[in-house]
């Protein structure tokens, strides 16, 4: 049986927030195509949205945590990634103060999780150095 | 008289036991439409089946067709995409062997968007909906009704806008290149906006289109700045057809005058699509 699907979503590249199809084939993941009837982008995208299908999958993408050791980057868990950045946080901290460390935060992450990382910033390191990518 | 959506829903169901999916239109998540594959084995989803904005269908019918060539599919189209589909088919993109078109025909308010002269479809043996004569295109007369210096003015603000999305190009039916002139930097610089020759990547696109445009305006419903560059496509079309005798998707056997230079014989897609 052939599946072919338009899943809609959102565009993860900024804050704008325009619409888009993934054009789902056979369970994979083949293109875009704008949402006509959208409220926000009406049927058009930027470069980006339209290429939002080729990231998804792709080879280069990071799906483990890296540490650098000896110079070399290796893959990490999650436990041992948070411990180091934990610590190292900690230690400048202390050496120079909260105002010492800036948090950069993404649109590509959720409300939700932009929302948590200015607490973090604010509420456990003690600073307002809080930016995102999104600021074009 | 029925309406259209009643009538296409039965035309579809009678289809449908008969192939292994129709693509149509369907209403989504927050009542936004897009192109969808119905299946004998879903057909409830037919409650969601949609008319209008119209979509890139002929493009989502290659996307599946280059994965299941031999798949026996019926796709409801209108004028604009049935063109769509001759020609695709007149330049090896997809096989009509397996195909049953189901025309879908436009009314007033749909032509009258779309600028339309020709709002119905002529080789769907299945069709819905009334023909209706097409209807002038005010915008392309008003600007081939401009000075020399006027239209310079005109085109020379409207190239300046582009934020160079390429979303023209990936949303047209008869963009199927495997490799894309505007993607060369020798005629389209990377990395400048606006770009530093603006009218090279739109000259680039209106010669591609030659003979290829079937009007269904698509890049101009997609283009986020609003450029009216199907009006360059049709002016093209109408030189065309003096020239050449020939529209595109008007006879399924009428060769394109690009193919009309090639030795006997029919070319063939090789390589990866983009
Ligand atoms: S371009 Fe013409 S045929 Fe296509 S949808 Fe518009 S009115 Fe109908
Ligand atoms: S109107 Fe635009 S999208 Fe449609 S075939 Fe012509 S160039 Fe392509
Ligand atoms: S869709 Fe509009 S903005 Fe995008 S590349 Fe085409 S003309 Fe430029």
């Amino acid at each position: 049986m052939i599946d072919y699907k338009n899943v809609l979503t959102t565009c993860p590249y900024c804050g704008t927030g325009c619409a888009l199809h993934l054009q789902v084939l056979d369970e994979k993941l083949v293109g875009v195509l704008p949402a006509k009837n959208h409220v926000v982008s009406e049927g058009g995208l930027c470069i980006k949205g339209w290429n939002v299908h080729a990231f998804v999958n792709h080879p280069d993408r990071l799906t483990t945590p890296l540490i650098r050791k000896n110079g070399k980057l290796e893959e990490a868990t999650w436990d041992e990634a948070l411990t180091l950045i934990a610590d190292k946080f900690g230690e400048v901290k202390t050496a120079s103060g909260p105002d010492s460390v800036a948090i950069l935060t993404s649109a590509k992450c959720t409300n939700e999780e932009n929302y948590l990382l200015q607490k973090f910033a604010r509420a456990v390191i003690g600073t307002n150095n809080v930016d995102h990518c999104a600021r074009l | 008289m029925t309406d259209r959506l009643t009538t296409l829903r039965k035309t579809i169901e009678n289809v449908l036991p008969n192939v292994e999916g129709v693509l149509a239109l369907r209403i989504g998540p927050g009542g936004i439409t897009a192109p969808h594959l119905f299946s004998k084995e879903h057909s409830e989803e037919l409650d969601k089946l949609a008319l209008w904005p119209k979509e890139p269908v002929p493009d989502t019918l290659k996307i599946i067709l280059r994965a299941h060539p031999d798949a026996k599919l019926a796709i409801v189209c209108r004028g604009c995409e049935e063109r769509g589909i001759v020609e695709m088919f007149k330049h090896s993109q997809l096989n009509l062997d397996n195909l049953t078109l189901i025309g879908l025909q436009c009314e007033q308010d749909e032509a009258e968007f779309c600028r339309c002269a020709k709002p119905f479809t002529v080789h769907s043996k299945l069709t819905v909906g009334e023909p209706i004569e097409g209807v002038p295109d005010p915008l392309t007369a008003k600007i081939e009704a401009m000075s020399q210096p006027e239209k310079q003015a005109f085109w020379k603000q409207e190239f300046e806008h582009c934020i160079k999305c390429y979303g023209c190009r990936n949303i047209c039916p008869q963009c199927f290149c495997n490799i894309c002139a505007l993607e060369d930097e020798t005629w389209v610089e990377t990395g400048r906006l606006p770009m530093p020759n603006p009218s090279m990547y739109h000259m680039v696109r209106a010669m591609h289109m030659t003979a290829k445009c079937v009007a269904c305006r698509e890049c101009e419903e997609t283009c986020p700045a609003d450029i009216p560059m199907a009006v360059h496509f049709r002016l093209i079309a109408r030189d065309v057809r003096e020239m050449f005798n020939y529209e595109p998707g008007a006879s399924m056997d009428q060769k394109p005058p690009q193919l009309l230079v090639l030795e006997e014989g029919e070319y063939e897609r090789s390589g990866l699509p983009h």
